[in-house]
C-alpha cells in the first residue's frame, strides 16, 4: 500500500488553534458523548410515555402511540435531520424562526432533538414490551390496593418494566452514539466529523480515520461494560427478556 | 497472510477489471490505455468552473479544460475510442478520492497551494481568486473583524475554512464555524440566516449572488482572508508522463486565442442553467498566467 | 406558511429523482441486502464452527463493525478500498472502484455483521437433535447445514431479515455524505439549485417513509404467516 503513513501527525497543532489534531479528535469527542446523553434523555422521556400510551386501556391512546413510532421509524434520520434543521425553521412564526436560526449552538440542539426523537420511537416499542412482559395480575393488584392507573405505573409497572428491558435499552443507547455521527451533516463536530476536519486539514486520511475508529470502539467498549453492570445488578430474577 | 490476499483477490476480480500485461507506460497513462476509460471528478456548485447544469450533467469552464486534456490524453495513447466516467466530488472527498485513484482528473475550482502539492500534483493554472466572504446587505457587516462571535459557514475540506479557522483562533474572535458539504448548501446557510456570511473564493462568491433569488441583497466583502491563489485541475503526484500530456494540453489551450472565446463563454456570457452573465472580465494576471502557463502554487507568482 | 408552496418543483424533478436518484437507492439495497444476507451467513457458520481461532475472529468482525457508525465506515471505506485492491491485486496503481461499487462493498461489508447475528439466531434457534440426527443417517457438515439447518433458519428468519432490510434502505441515505446521487441526493441537489428545500425534503421525507411503512405492514402479514417452525 503505497500511503505514506505518519501518526505523529496526531501531535502536530492543527490549524483551529484548541492544541493538536488529537485535542481536536478529543474534542469531537466531548460534543459524541454530550449529544448521546442529552439525545438519549429526550429518547426515554418520550419513549416511555409514548412506550406508556401503548399500553393504556384506551383506543385512541394506542393507535395516537403506534403512528407516533410508525412516523419516526419510517424515515431515515438523516431525512428527519434535515427536517429539524431546514424545514422547521421556515415553516415557525417568523420571528421565532430567526431565534431557532440564531441560536449558537443549533447544530448541537437539532441534533439533540432530531435524534432523540428518532430514537425514543425505537425506546417506546421497548418500554411496551416491558410492561406487556408483566404478568396482568401486577397491574390488577395496583387496581386492587387502591392505586391511581397513574400510580400503578409509576410505583410498580415501569420500574419492573424498565428493569426487564435493559439490555434492548443498553444496544439502543449504543446506537443513539452511532447515530449522533449523522449530525456531522448539519455542521456538529463530533467525532467523524472532526476525523473528516482532521483529515481535510492535514491530509492523513487514514490516520485520521484510524485515530476515531479507535476512540469509537474504545467509548462502545466503556459503555457496554458499564451497562453490563448496571444489568447485572438490577436484573429481575425470573424474568429473561434480554435477546 | 498470503491467503487472505487470494481469498481477496479473488472477491474482488469479479468486481475490477484486472490490468493487462505491463507495457512501457506507467501510472494513470497506463490504466487509461488498459481500461479504455479516464474519469474525471466533478463539483456540484463551482459555477462556473464545474457544476451541474438543469440536466443534472456536469459542465463548467474546467469542464471544458478537461476535454482538452481528454482528447490530448487519447492522442497520445493513439487510443480510437476513450471513455470518459464521471465522479461527483465534494471539497472534503476530492483530495483522497485523487490519491486513492478514484479519480484522474479534478476538474473544479481546486486551490493550488505548496501544501497540498505535497499531496496531489496540479496542472497550468486556470484562474485567479481570493478568499472573502458574503452576506446579507441588511446584516450590515463590513470587515472580518464584524464577524466577531457570530456564526459564519464555509465549504468544508477548502483552503478557505483553513484561512478563516486560523484567522479566528489568532485574533481571537470567537466565530462558529459551521462547516457546510458543497458551496450551494453554504450559501444557502447565509440566505435563511443560518449563517451571517460565507467565506468563500470570491469568484464562486460572485457566481452564487448572481444565482441568488435577490442578488442584490448580498454584499461580497472587501476585507480578503488571502492574496488572489491559483486554481488548477488536480491529478496524482508523482505521475510525470501523465502530467506531462496535461500540462502540455493546457499550455496549447492556454497559449492559444482560443482560450479567450472559452473564457468569454463562461464568464461573460449567459450560462445555464439559469442564463445569467456572470461579467466577469479577464484580468491582466490571469492574461498573464495564461500567456505563461504555471504550475505554481505560490500566489506571489501571479 | 404553505402559501409560496411550490408543486410545481416536485413534478419537474420526478423523472430525475426517480431514475437516477431511487434507481440508486434500490440497486444499493437490493445487491447489499443478498451480498450481506450471504456474507453474514458465512461469518454466522463460522462463529459457529468449532474450528480454530476463526469463530474469534468472525466474533470480532461482528463486534467491531456494529461498534462503529456507518458514516465513518463509509467515508473510511471510499477512500480506503483502492489501496485493498491494490493490496490484493498487486497492482503498481490502487485500484479505481467507482461510488457504486464502493458504496456496495461498503454497506455489504457493514450490513454482513447485523445479518451474521440474525442468521446466527436463525441457526441456533433449530433443536440439536435435527443436527444429531443429520449427522446419524450419515450427511456431512455441508449437507445438514444446507438441506437440514439453514433452510430452515432462513426461513424462521426471513421477517427479522426483511425488517434489516428496511432499516439497510433508510441507511443508504447516508451516501448523502460523498455526494453521490441516491435519492436524498438527488432531492437535495435540486433543492440547493431551484433554493427549494421545504417543498423537497417534505417530499423525500414522503416517499422514503411510505416505501419503509408498506414493506413494514408486508413484513408484519409475512410474520403472521410463517409462524416459526421448530
Amino acid at each position: 500500500m503505497n500511503y505514506h503513513w505518519n501518526w505523529g501527525i496526531l501531535l502536530e497543532p492543527s490549524p483551529d488553534g484548541q492544541g493538536t489534531y488529537l485535542n481536536m479528535l478529543l474534542g469531537g469527542l466531548r460534543w459524541t458523548v454530550l449529544t448521546s446523553l442529552a439525545a438519549w434523555a429526550v429518547a426515554l422521556v418520550f419513549g416511555s410515555l409514548v412506550g406508556v400510551m401503548r399500553t393504556l386501556p384506551s383506543w385512541i391512546a394506542v393507535h395516537l402511540g403506534g403512528a407516533y413510532i410508525e412516523l419516526f421509524r419510517n424515515i431515515p434520520l438523516l431525512v428527519q435531520l434535515f427536517l429539524w434543521f431546514f424545514v422547521i425553521p421556515e415553516l415557525l412564526p417568523h420571528d421565532w424562526g430567526v431565534w431557532v436560526k440564531h441560536l449558537r449552538y443549533g447544530a448541537f440542539y437539532t441534533a439533540v432533538v432530531a435524534i432523540g426523537l428518532y430514537m425514543s420511537a425505537r425506546v417506546a416499542t421497548q418500554v411496551s414490551a416491558g410492561i406487556n412482559a408483566l404478568p396482568k395480575g401486577q397491574s390488577m393488584a395496583g387496581t386492587a390496593i387502591g392505586l391511581t392507573p397513574a400510580q400503578t405505573y409509576r410505583y410498580i409497572l415501569l420500574p419492573m418494566a424498565y428493569r426487564i428491558v435493559l439490555p434492548p435499552l443498553t444496544s439502543e443507547f449504543l446506537n443513539t452514539i452511532k447515530n449522533t455521527s449523522v449530525a456531522l451533516t448539519i455542521g456538529l463536530m463530533e467525532l467523524t466529523g472532526a476525523a473528516r476536519s482532521m483529515q481535510e486539514f492535514s491530509f492523513h486520511v487514514f490516520e485520521a480515520f484510524t485515530a476515531a475508529t479507535v476512540i469509537y470502539l474504545a467509548l462502545n467498549a466503556v459503555v457496554t461494560i458499564g451497562m453490563r453492570a448496571l444489568e447485572r445488578a438490577l436484573a429481575v430474577p425470573g424474568f429473561n427478556a434480554a435477546r | 497472510m498470503r491467503m487472505t490476499r487470494i481469498i481477496v483477490a479473488g472477491c474482488l476480480a469479479a468486481a475490477f477489471a484486472v490490468p493487462a500485461a505491463a507495457q512501457e507506460l506507467t501510472g494513470t497513462l497506463k490504466k487509461i490505455k488498459d481500461t479504455g476509460t479516464i474519469t474525471i471528478g466533478y463539483r456540484e456548485s463551482s459555477v462556473p468552473f464545474s457544476y451541474l447544469d438543469d440536466n443534472q450533467k456536469p459542465v463548467g469552464f474546467a469542464m471544458d479544460i478537461c476535454a482538452a486534456i481528454v482528447a490530448a490524453v487519447k492522442g497520445n495513447l493513439k487510443l480510437d475510442k476513450l471513455e470518459v466516467k464521471y465522479n461527483p466530488v465534494t471539497s472534503a472527498t476530492r483530495i483522497p478520492l485523487i490519491a486513492n485513484g478514484t479519480v484522474d482528473l479534478e476538474c473544479g475550482s481546486t486551490t493550488n497551494n505548496v501544501e497540498r502539492q505535497k499531496q496531489v500534483s496540479f496542472t497550468n493554472t486556470h484562474f485567479l481568486t481570493a478568499s472573502r466572504f458574503v452576506s446579507k446587505k441588511a446584516s450590515n457587516i463590513k470587515s472580518i473583524a464584524d464577524l466577531a462571535g457570530k456564526t459564519v459557514v464555509s465549504t468544508s475540506g477548502t483552503t478557505n475554512i483553513r484561512q478563516v479557522t486560523e484567522v479566528n483562533a489568532a485574533k481571537g474572535l470567537n466565530i462558529n464555524i459551521l462547516p457546510a458539504k458543497d458551496h450551494a448548501e453554504a450559501f444557502l446557510m447565509v440566505e435563511t440566516d443560518r449563517a451571517v456570511a460565507f467565506v468563500m473564493d470570491d469568484i464562486l462568491l460572485a457566481s452564487l449572488v448572481a444565482g441568488s433569488k435577490d442578488p442584490k441583497a448580498y454584499v461580497i466583502s472587501d476585507d480578503a482572508f488571502s492574496l488572489p491563489e491559483p486554481y488548477g485541475i488536480m491529478l496524482r503526484r508523482e505521475d510525470a508522463p501523465f502530467k506531462a500530456v496535461a500540462d502540455g494540453a493546457t499550455a496549447a489551450l492556454y497559449k492559444s486565442p482560443e482560450i479567450v472565446t472559452l473564457y468569454a463563454k463562461w464568464f461573460q456570457s449567459p450560462i445555464p442553467p439559469k442564463n445569467l452573465n456572470l461579467d466577469v472580465p479577464l484580468g491582466a494576471p490571469l492574461k498573464k498566467a495564461f500567456a505563461n502557463p504555471t504550475d505554481s502554487g505560490d500566489p506571489a507568482a501571479y | 406558511m404553505f402559501s409560496d408552496f411550490d408543486f410545481g418543483v416536485i413534478w419537474r424533478a420526478l423523472p430525475y429523482l426517480f431514475k437516477e436518484g431511487m434507481t440508486f437507492t434500490l440497486t444499493l439495497t437490493a445487491v447489499a441486502t443478498v451480498g450481506g444476507v450471504m456474507l453474514g451467513t458465512v461469518i454466522a457458520l463460522l462463529r459457529l464452527s468449532s474450528l480454530p481461532v476463526l469463530p474469534k475472529l468472525a466474533a470480532g468482525y461482528v463486534n467491531v463493525m456494529r461498534a462503529l457508525p456507518l458514516v465513518l465506515v463509509i467515508f473510511l471505506f471510499y477512500f480506503l478500498m483502492p489501496y485493498v485492491g491494490q493490496w490484493a491485486l498487486r497492482t503498481s496503481q490502487p485500484i479505481q472502484v467507482g461510488a457504486l461499487s464502493s458504496t456496495i462493498i461498503t454497506f455489504t461489508l457493514f450490513e454482513a455483521a447485523y445479518f451474521a447475528e440474525i442468521m446466527r439466531a436463525g441457526i441456533q434457534s433449530i433443536p440439536h437433535g435435527q443436527v444429531a440426527a443429520g449427522y446419524a443417517i450419515g450427511l456431512t457438515y455441508r449437507q445438514v447445514m444446507s438441506y437440514v439447518v439453514l433452510p430452515q433458519a432462513f426461513r424462521n428468519m426471513l421477517p427479522v431479515i426483511f425488517t434489516q432490510t428496511i432499516v439497510l434502505f433508510q441507511d443508504t441515505s447516508l451516501v448523502y455524505v460523498l455526494s453521490i446521487t441516491d435519492f436524498l441526493g438527488a432531492a437535495s441537489k435540486v433543492a440547493q439549485r431551484d433554493g427549494r428545500l421545504t417543498e423537497m425534503y417534505l417530499f423525500a421525507a414522503a416517499v422514503y417513509f411510505l416505501i419503509s411503512f408498506t414493506a413494514s405492514m408486508l413484513v408484519k402479514r409475512l410474520q403472521a404467516r410463517i409462524s416459526i417452525v421448530r
